[in-house]
């Protein structure tokens, strides 16, 4: 009873904060309490209904004792960190993100083969293509080379259509501009068109942070070595550790964005030029 | 439309011609180890004829899955365990459920954020990061542990399928009802219009070319999601199980037959999508 209380108090505590933050001139610091101070509620919620009402820890952990959990299992987190994020998804983001990238500068060069493949691509990038993991799996073996796999399939389309749209998003008369100075195709390449297709290359580039992740760990569940996030999760889950899950899930967390937050930053530094990122 | 459909004809019979030449290149390992051991030489045609019609290839030829598909969903009774239509539908009804109740609470959230200065500044970085949980990671632990509490069949699906199909709905929403610009909101306040004629006359109808594109995405993700949500129940029915129940048993025709009736799948739901959204801008006199 007593936790219960002590959740209803912790949420109209932390709404009582918000809504006096909210009322306030916005600033820096002010967007950034706001959501801290919701994310704490919620934790303080979670913790005291779960003690209020006694849900058994097979159903809901309490976030103490994920906590917990997460400090005493460090090895095997960093060791399933290593197997999914930076074996699996990680080499094939950049595997498929470059090949997407090169075939879009490819294709650029004939129109005719650009018009057919912007439709395909986009359908495709609407499939299920996470379907494709048990073929690769079949194909590519247990190990991270079938889960690199599946993302490159996974990260290929989003970023090719991004890439080819991108490439076309000079006006006619910067192209013209170009041809005034009697720059190659490649001078116009990389002195202007590249530099324009940046932002549209950048969403590309985020979309596919998320994708890669998900596809690394789903692909897990179609067969993997004993190491791995996804792996782990689906044992645990038999097991009922679901502590050490949701530890799982708090790296997964973590990495998607530390990885898409790189991303953004990367992408601020490039393309400081585009309005969205002058304000 | 018209001037894109010879390339994209193209493209696609470049697709196929990729295809039945990568089926050849990988099931040939297979051909020449039973030539090797029935003692037979392997010709050209006798090559392409045997890898295109293998019973587990690695890859099955395009024909090979056409054929299957036409098995598993015109000559088997709708009914049947075994027919291809019965586990679309099983999928189907999960992701339609969790894409209404995604729509309706990406929505609600939508008009809260809004409206409401605190609901914006404290829960809308909470939707965006709530997309950086891999929620199709851990569909097998909200299946089991819905199915603990007593929830099972359809609903722990359309869940996952909500949960990733409310955030493309908020984002377009709350981009949606925020489009009309100052100029109109001007006019509204001219007209003493209240709150809520604000609402219903100028944000929610400016919203709906916003709401339609959510509406695509939202339903794509919410077809992954049901098949992901699937696979953990241990390959009882619908798509995500014919593929799980596949490649338990290397039978790839399967496997391929479920993914290209998933990918009909979703291209009819976004398809649909695109019908009602034609229909209705238009009749809102707001077709481009």
């Amino acid at each position: 009873m007593i936790w219960l209380i002590f959740a209803i108090a912790a949420w109209a505590l932390g709404w009582w904060v918000n809504v006096r933050l909210a009322r306030g001139r916005a600033g820096r610091l002010r967007s950034l309490a706001a959501p801290m101070v919701f994310g704490v509620t919620l934790i303080a919620v979670w913790e005291g209904v779960v003690r209020g009402l006694e849900i058994s820890p097979v159903l809901l952990p309490t976030p103490t004792a994920i906590a917990a959990r997460f400090a005493a299992s460090l090895d095997v987190l960093w060791v399933d960190f290593v197997q999914t994020v930076l074996k699996g998804a990680l080499s094939g983001y950049v595997l498929g993100c470059g090949a997407a990238f090169l075939i879009a500068v490819a294709i650029d060069r004939f129109p005719f083969l650009q018009r057919g493949l912007l439709p395909v691509g986009n359908f495709v990038a609407a499939l299920p293509v996470i379907g494709m993991a048990p073929i690769l799996v079949m194909w590519f073996g247990f190990d991270w080379q079938s889960k690199a796999a599946v993302v490159v399939v996974m990260v290929f389309f989003p970023m090719l259509v991004n890439t080819v749209q991108g490439l076309q998003a000079t006006e006619a008369m910067q192209r013209d501009l170009m041809r005034t100075y009697a720059a190659s195709y490649w001078a116009t390449l990389f002195k202007l068109r590249l530099p324009a297709a940046m932002p549209f290359v950048f969403n590309g580039l985020k979309i596919g942070t998320t994708l890669a992740l998900i596809g690394a760990i789903v692909a897990e569940f179609f067969g993997s070595p004993v190491k791995g996030m996804g792996f782990r999760i689906s044992t645990s889950v038999g097991q009922l550790a679901l502590d050490l899950v949701w530890a799982e899930i708090v790296v997964a967390a973590i990495a998607g964005s530390a990885f898409y937050g790189a991303m953004s930053l990367i992408e601020k530094a490039v393309t400081f030029w585009h309005p969205s990122q002058r304000n | 439309m018209r001037q894109s459909f010879w390339p994209v004809v193209t493209v696609v019979g470049l697709l196929l011609v990729i295809w039945y030449a990568a089926a050849v290149w990988l099931n040939s390992d297979w051909t020449y180890d039973k030539a090797t051991r029935s003692g037979e030489t392997v010709t050209a045609t006798s090559l392409v004829a045997d890898t295109w019609a293998q019973k587990k290839p690695k890859l099955p030829a395009p024909h090979q899955v056409a054929a299957e598909i036409w098995e598993t969903t015109v000559l088997k009774n709708i009914t049947s365990k075994r027919s291809l239509v019965y586990h679309s539908w099983v999928t189907l009804s999960a992701t339609l459920l969790g894409f209404g109740l995604g729509t309706v609470l990406g929505t609600l959230l939508a008009v809260g954020i809004v409206f409401n200065r605190t609901m914006d500044m404290s829960v809308m970085p909470w939707v965006i990061a709530s997309q950086t949980i891999p929620i199709l990671a851990i569909a097998p632990m909200i299946i089991v542990v819905l199915n603990a509490v007593g929830i099972s069949g359809l609903l722990p699906k359309a869940m996952i399928s909500m949960y990733l199909s409310f955030f493309p709905v908020v984002v377009g929403m709350v981009k949606g009802l925020r489009s009309p610009d100052q100029m109109q909101l001007d006019q509204m306040r001219t007209w003493h219009a209240s709150a809520s004629q604000t609402f219903w006359r100028l944000r929610l109808p400016a919203s709906m070319p916003y709401f339609f594109t959510s509406l695509k995405i939202a339903m794509a993700a919410s077809l992954v999601g049901a098949i992901v949500g699937e696979l953990p129940t241990g390959a009882v029915a619908g798509l995500g199980a014919r593929l799980l129940a596949g490649s338990y048993y290397g039978q790839t025709i399967q496997i391929w037959s479920a993914l290209i009736m998933a990918a009909a799948l979703a291209a009819a739901l976004v398809g649909m999508i695109g019908l009602v959204q034609r229909v209705t801008l238009k009749r809102m006199g707001m077709a481009q």
